[in-house]
């Protein structure tokens, strides 16, 4: 059975957290071997990588330079090509406003095109073309100070990116109480980022980690959780509705938000959502604010398909098929609030957030 | 007029009184109270017994032609009372209190002196209003204050207008203006209607129409409740009289807060004339009307009690009336004047076509506009377009996206730099409406087809309602892409205009299923979206538009099918509803009792007729935001949440510019 297309997102990630696997191995080594440049922004590499070719040919030096940056598991893809566009904007060489603008845009399609199927990343390419031009610095009629506010507005929104995992965090901490169970799906960052503060803090709370087939992510996450001698549980996929009466509260991750309110996530985030839901169980959804899409799917099928493959362990006769897609959406009925770094919100919020930003 | 007035005394509890009343004005017919209190000494917030009201509509009123004694409702506890705080004043009200006038119409005496067309209650009501036109009769003020019960009552507005002239009270603008006062009000109204006199029409006329429209209420007070509405078939005649400048009046008033303010909860606006015939005996005051309302309309009979606050009239004579008088109005201008023809004749429906006839007519009546001499152009060309708005809405009431389009119209005539010479003002304002049009219905609209576009699939059935020319627009274009997808159009009576959606689609050459709206629940469960267009969008997220759409996206979301409502953004509205029958237009009750084509269904014939069969036909109607998935605007497809947020938004930014 030839091998469905998988989306690079889904590669990265799998590679970042899936189980541990030959592929994985190999691009940690390779990774390794480059991450010795330091996480801060504008290192010392940027300039060399993007000294000439940077404005003759942007694509190519922005897509290093996204490489560079994606190499550490610990940073969003986002935020890597928020950096990038940043070290665009630095090391352009351009000489009016139009000629920047149209070198950034030409930047952020490379990157776009590198994962079309990637939520975050042409979400996070779009809020920072946004963000950064929407200045009244623009009209400035000196040009030098017009890009340097732009390079100040860029690495603010890196800043932002960057810590807004650490922010994410804070803001929830009011909501995890001693004594109760969370049920945690899929290996977000985010939410391990919240759950490590609260152990940190001493509160008393149990983990209960769904699997998380294919990705198997689950068992990484249970990993990361017993680290920090939190008590954690594994469950399989298929017994969430079983242990939802002893849960007290969901929380997720998110590959997108989209502007209804909904988030795209994982698969499988739909189905929880909607037993917690039933149950009266609130779902918490942290997810920073670069990932607010301008996308409004009706329906499942409504979205961009992303395919992961399936291993089932045991060969497939060929005529079955698989229903490969990574993804799924959760309609904004089935979330509760929302953590974002610019605040606790509830789903009604990002279409206000969107339309502020972009109109 | 006792037994009249005994329903009165109950307060009707659809009617509701805002501001400050006298408690004890219903309900003691007897309690006299002789401490006249001068009408400049009570201040609006001061509730004096309603004999006290009367003493300063003595004080106000111009000398009005004896109203007959029966008439005059300023009866303020009783006709002693009456008689007795007005005597002084006695050539100011000829007419002594009559016994049918309550002591609600003491306080309703805010109007003063228009005695006919006390703009019953109701026009008392409107203070705000009142003293827009309250030039014309008494200072109004001094009846807003004692009437207790008036200051509550928005009508004052009304009041302004039935003082200008005789009697013939606006009731049209009465309902406008009509913020509903207390039923009670109104029915005090009525009461004081008949003392103020109108100083146009002799004592005695007055006095024999007052007769006559006192017996005409008494007959028509069992239904009692909105009263006021009613101003006694009596007022409601002279009220027409009043009519235009109130209504210009009203209109102007009503274009800018067309939404909230015109409709108060209690609106007794609508003229509640129990004998239609009796509103032509007033010829000869509605030709004598200042301003006369263009428009000539009926009361319709048989009105539904709980629309009585909207306007509803008899649509027959209408149409032919304003056809001849084409050639003779020099008050509105040929293009608006066209335009309100073209409405009420149905030529032109649909609120886009509407607010797009409505702006190229004012475009035209700008440029042939001059300035009088004595007059600033900013002050006389807002006082000339709303003097049009207010004959279009005679035509037919304005719909949201209308209203919207005067506000904007209005502020950029407002904004003009007083530097510019008289033909660049012109000009810059024919620009601006033009730029209107074009930015924010016409590039609005394609806009929304290539949002919406995205949304339709290949394999797709869509389902649609009525016929709107955003959705004509993408289903056109989506075909034209070469989308495979099938529409099903969902068409009621008594308009079906989905038939014309159909003719149009059909000959593009879209496979459709025609169908009516009591087939929704059979037909969709094949469904895989609905697309829905809307008169507006509400602050609240609710849909307001044709009336089945809300049992369209009702059982749609049943269904779990998305439905997506398209709609530019210069619809949304400020406006909160929370159901269909607080505003809504009524409609010609005629067209429901016949059905084209087939003369054998004829069982409704004579319908009128029965007292206890009533017809409605509405309009429009309200769609809760919770059956609505989408709505595709020119700032993108945004939740029904967010409606809000886009108005707020752009309105400081002037959404309309």
């Amino acid at each position: 059975m030839a091998d469905p297309k998988i989306s690079a997102y889904y590669q990265t990630r799998m590679a970042h957290f899936g189980a541990v696997t030959n592929d994985w191995l190999a691009q940690a080594q390779s990774a390794s071997a480059i991450t010795t440049t330091p996480p801060p922004p504008s290192p010392p590499p940027t300039a060399a990588t993007l000294s000439d070719p940077s404005h003759q040919k942007p694509s190519f030096s922005v897509i290093d330079e996204f490489n560079r940056w994606r190499k550490q598991p610990d940073l969003a893809e986002a935020v890597a090509a928020i950096r990038a566009l940043a070290a665009v904007i630095r090391s352009s060489m351009a000489t009016t406003m139009m000629q920047l603008e149209i070198e950034l845009k030409s930047a952020s399609d490379s990157l776009k095109s590198w994962d079309t199927t990637s939520i975050s990343l042409t979400a996070a390419c779009d809020l920072f073309m946004r963000y950064v031009t929407r200045t009244a610095a623009l009209e400035y009629e000196d040009f030098n100070s017009a890009k340097s506010r732009l390079i100040e507005r860029a690495d603010k929104f890196g800043e932002i990116s960057y810590t807004a995992r650490k922010v994410i965090a804070m803001l929830s901490q009011d909501f995890i109480f001693n004594g109760c169970t969370i049920l945690v799906h899929g290996f977000s960052r985010v939410v391990l980022e919240v759950l490590k503060l609260a152990a940190q803090n001493k509160k008393l709370f149990r983990v209960l980690c769904t699997e998380g087939r294919p990705d198997r992510t689950g068992l990484r996450l249970s990993n990361e959780l017993a680290k920090l001698d939190v008590p954690v549980k594994l469950v399989i996929d298929s017994a969430v509705a079983y242990t939802m009466d002893e849960v007290d509260m969901v929380f997720v991750g998110a590959d997108g938000v989209v502007e209804s309110g909904g988030i795209i996530n994982m698969m499988g985030t739909y189905q929880i959502a909607m037993v917690a839901k039933s149950m009266s169980k609130p779902v918490y959804v942290a997810a920073e604010s670069y990932k607010f899409a301008r996308l409004y799917p009706l329906d499942q099928k409504d979205l961009a398909p992303a395919l992961r493959p399936v291993d089932f362990g045991v060969p497939i006769p060929s005529k079955v098929e698989v229903e490969c897609s990574a993804r799924d959406y959760t309609p904004p009925q089935y979330l509760t609030l929302l953590f974002t770094d610019l605040g606790v919100l509830t789903p009604s919020v990002v279409s206000d957030e969107l339309i502020q930003l972009y109109l | 007029m006792d037994t009249r007035r005994a329903p009165r005394a109950v307060i009707d509890p659809k009617v509701r009184k805002v501001g400050f009343f006298a408690p004890p004005e219903l309900s003691q017919p007897g309690l006299p109270d002789p401490i006249p209190l001068p009408s400049s000494s009570l201040s609006p917030v001061m509730i004096p017994p309603p004999r006290h009201s009367s003493e300063n509509l003595l004080h106000h009123a111009r000398p009005l032609a004896p109203t007959v004694p029966g008439a005059s409702s300023v009866s303020i506890e009783g006709s002693v009372v009456a008689g007795g705080s007005y005597g002084s004043s006695s050539e100011l009200f000829p007419a002594p209190m009559s016994p049918a006038s309550s002591s609600y119409s003491s306080s309703r005496f805010v109007g003063g002196g228009d005695g006919d067309y006390c703009l019953n209650g109701a026009a008392v009501a409107s203070p705000g209003r009142g003293g827009g036109k309250a030039a014309t009769s008494f200072p109004r003020g001094g009846f807003e204050s004692p009437a207790a019960k008036a200051s509550s009552v928005p009508a004052s507005g009304l009041t302004t207008v039935s003082v200008v002239n005789d009697s013939s009270l606006g009731i049209r603008g009465r309902e406008k203006a009509d913020n509903g006062g207390g039923s009670a009000l109104e029915a005090k109204d009525q009461a004081t209607n008949s003392k103020q006199k109108k100083d146009k029409t002799t004592k005695a006329e007055r006095r024999a129409l007052q007769e006559a429209q006192r017996a005409a209420k008494a007959a028509a007070k069992a239904e009692g409740n909105k009263a006021s509405g009613t101003v006694t078939s009596g007022t409601a005649k002279p009220a027409k009289a009043i009519k235009p400048p109130h209504k210009v009046d009203n209109s102007s008033v009503a274009a800018s807060e067309k939404k909230g303010c015109d409709r108060p909860p209690e609106k007794d606006r609508k003229k509640d004339v129990p004998q239609p015939r009796m509103q032509y005996d007033d010829e000869s005051r509605v030709e004598k009307a200042k301003r006369r309302a263009v428009v000539k309309q009926t009361e319709a009979r048989n009105r539904v009690e709980l629309f009585r606050h909207l306007p509803q009239y008899e649509h027959g004579s209408l149409l032919p009336d304003l056809e001849a008088k084409f050639f003779q109005l020099d008050t509105v201008h040929p293009a608006v004047y066209k335009a309100g023809l073209q409405y009420l004749s149905g030529n032109i429906s649909g609120s886009n076509a509407r607010c797009i006839a409505m702006l190229q007519a004012f475009q035209d009546a700008i440029r042939d506009y001059r300035v009088p001499p004595e007059k600033t152009f900013v002050r006389d060309l807002t006082a000339k377009i709303s003097s049009y708005v207010s004959f279009l809405i005679e035509c037919r009431p304005l719909c949201i996206s209308m209203g919207n389009a005067i506000k904007f119209l209005k502020t950029r005539i407002a904004k003009l730099p007083l530097t510019l010479s008289e033909s660049e003002s012109k000009a810059s304002l024919h620009s601006d409406i033009e730029r209107f049009i074009n930015e924010k219905i016409i590039l609005a609209d394609k806009v929304i087809v290539k949002h919406a576009v995205t949304k339709i699939r290949d394999g797709d059935v869509l389902l649609t309602y009525g016929l709107s020319s955003a959705v004509e627009m993408i289903l056109l274009h989506a075909h034209k892409l070469g989308k495979q997808f099938r529409v099903i159009i969902v068409d009621s009576r008594p308009q079906l205009r989905g038939k014309i959606l159909l003719r149009r689609l059909v000959e593009k050459g879209l496979s459709c299923t025609y169908t009516q709206i009591n087939a929704l629940s059979y037909i969709m469960h094949e469904v895989t979206r609905v697309f829905l267009g809307a008169s507006s969008v509400l602050s609240n997220g609710t849909v307001y538009s044709g009336v089945g759409t809300a049992c369209v996206a009702m059982i749609a979301h049943s269904f779990r099918v998305p439905v997506l409502v398209c709609c530019e953004a210069y619809k949304f509205s400020e406006r909160v509803q929370l159901d269909s029958i607080c505003s809504n237009e009524l409609g010609d009750p005629e067209v429901i009792s016949k059905v084209l084509g087939r003369e054998d269904v004829n069982y409704l014939d004579g319908w009128a007729n029965t007292e206890n069969l009533q017809l409605l036909n509405l309009i429009y109607d309200a769609t809760p935001s919770d059956y609505i998935s989408m709505i595709v605007t020119d700032y993108g497809m945004v939740p029904p949440t967010s409606v809000p947020v886009i108005v707020r938004e752009y309105r400081r930014e002037q959404l309309w510019i």
